[in-house]
């Protein structure tokens, strides 16, 4: 059994936060790259460039790359054979959270469903748990801004709908989300499970990175033609017009009921902030 | 698509002006306010209670700003998203507020104020907010300071880049996806 001190939890996920923040990925940086050059509309090219000048001065003054910082979602990975000791696991990872929140001058935007009351830490944080084998300590953490979010939606297909019933309803909920998330976007799906399970394999497949291949050819071969279908709806970067609505399509799978077919689309803006630490 | 270059407060006859596309520098002073600071706001017309600052000639803008460090005025200050505050922006319109920043739709009731008191919508880029707090040279919190976030600063800016999305003649910016060219139709 290996013993991992819950200080070294919370400075770890102090640091991801702030990092998250403030570096945008280098896949994500790639893929405007690439974009841009594509783009014949001035405005297009001109949303780019604003948001390439953004990541050069977000890393270089230390500002957030956005004021939404998000609510903290972390993916748990914990190995069986490891004990954290000092604190409760999920304990620590919340301290992670109000320290890296407090410490990088990150927006707090956790508040009371109802009353709106401020919690003035940014916790409790969404943390998904999973026990694997081994002694290591994975944590994915997402910074997850509330514009995209709100613009994502959980459906139950009737399962005569299959696969065209899932795209129609993928390209349906992007057209109709058009500007309000910060396009171009990323979409994680989630096919199968349950009804509260296939938002969670949405969120997930949002980890992935943009340039990866799903190992599964099938689904590889339904994120190319999801992608180039949302992007000839034209809403472009910011809503402005372009062939950039979104920078990549990501699935994931699940067996699900006989009488089911669970879909959710989670909508992540094109500041795609996540980070994978293994401890 | 023009360019212009204004200085707050606005007036009708520079918001008259203004298309859809058009690009605005603006300097001046603007106020925050997005989701719990509207709602406040309200109330205060509600019960008769004089506001925190002139809405004539206003801009107000949607945003809840990160905390700032050291030495700066204020955090990463993008807009966030408008249609939230759609309940609230034609009764401000009809007051006297000229134009609000954000980024996204609004609804018909918002595109008819805008018509009705020569008001406009302008957007300014989601997710740059690191770019657009440079143009924020002072930031005081004025009103509703227990709101962290959400509470109402007067900003200080100067050249913040916007583009004209809803105008004063119903003219629009943002484009309509093309569903059939998509598959859905």
């Amino acid at each position: 059994m290996r013993t991992l001190n819950a200080t070294h939890v919370i400075d770890t996920v102090a640091k991801m936060c702030i990092d998250s923040n403030r570096y945008l990925p280098s896949d994500v940086r790639q893929r405007f790259a690439e974009c841009a050059a594509r783009e014949e509309s001035p405005a297009a090219k001109e949303v780019f460039r604003q948001l390439t000048e953004n990541y050069e001065l977000a890393e270089e003054t230390g500002l957030p790359l956005c004021q939404d910082t998000g609510l903290a979602v972390f993916f748990v990975e914990m190995g069986e054979d490891l004990r954290v000791e000092g604190m409760n696991i999920r304990e620590a990872i919340n301290e992670g959270v109000r320290k890296g929140y407090a410490d990088g001058f990150l927006r707090k935007s956790a508040c009371d469903p109802l009353t709106r009351a401020n919690t003035k830490d940014n916790t409790p944080a969404i943390i998904h748990f999973d026990i694997v084998p081994g002694d290591r300590l994975k944590i994915a953490f997402m910074a997850k801004g509330g514009g995209s979010e709100n613009m994502s939606r959980v459906t139950m297909l009737s399962p005569a709908q299959g696969w065209a019933g899932i795209k129609k309803f993928v390209i349906e909920r992007v057209a109709e989300a058009g500007p309000n998330p910060c396009p171009p976007t990323v979409v994680g799906i989630g096919v199968g499970g349950t009804f509260d399970y296939a938002p969670i394999l949405a969120k997930k497949a949002l980890l992935r990175k943009l340039d990866d291949v799903n190992p599964d050819p099938k689904l590889a071969a339904m994120e190319d033609e999801l992608l180039e279908a949302l992007n000839r709806l034209g809403i472009g970067p910011m809503g402005l017009g372009g062939k950039t609505t979104c920078l990549g399509v990501k699935i994931a799978m699940s067996p699900c009921h006989i009488a089911s077919l669970p879909l959710a689309v989670n909508i992540q803006c094109h500041s795609s902030r996540h980070q994978e630490v293994e401890i | 698509m023009a360019e212009y270059t204004l200085q707050t407060p606005l007036t009708d006859e520079a918001m008259a002006r203004l298309k859809a596309g058009d690009v605005v520098k603006l300097t001046g002073t603007i106020y925050t306010a997005r989701d719990a600071a509207h709602k406040r706001l309200i109330d205060l017309l509600d019960n008769a209670e004089p506001l925190p600052f002139e809405l004539k000639g206003s801009v107000i803008y949607y945003v809840g700003p990160s905390p700032a460090p050291p030495g700066r005025p204020i955090g990463s200050a993008g807009p966030t998203t408008s249609y939230r505050m759609d309940t609230y922006a034609p009764r401000l319109h009809s007051l006297g507020c000229k134009a609000s920043v954000g980024k996204g739709k609004r609804s018909d009731a918002v595109k008819q104020a805008l018509k009705d008191h020569t008001a406009v919508y302008f957007g300014a880029t989601g997710g740059a907010g690191a770019l657009l707090s440079k143009c924020i040279t002072a930031a005081t919190v004025i009103a509703f300071d227990e709101l962290g976030p959400e509470a109402i600063r007067e900003l200080t800016v100067v050249d913040f880049p916007l583009l004209v999305i809803n105008d004063s003649h119903g003219g629009e910016l943002y484009v309509q996806p093309d569903r059939k060219a998509a598959g859905l139709e």
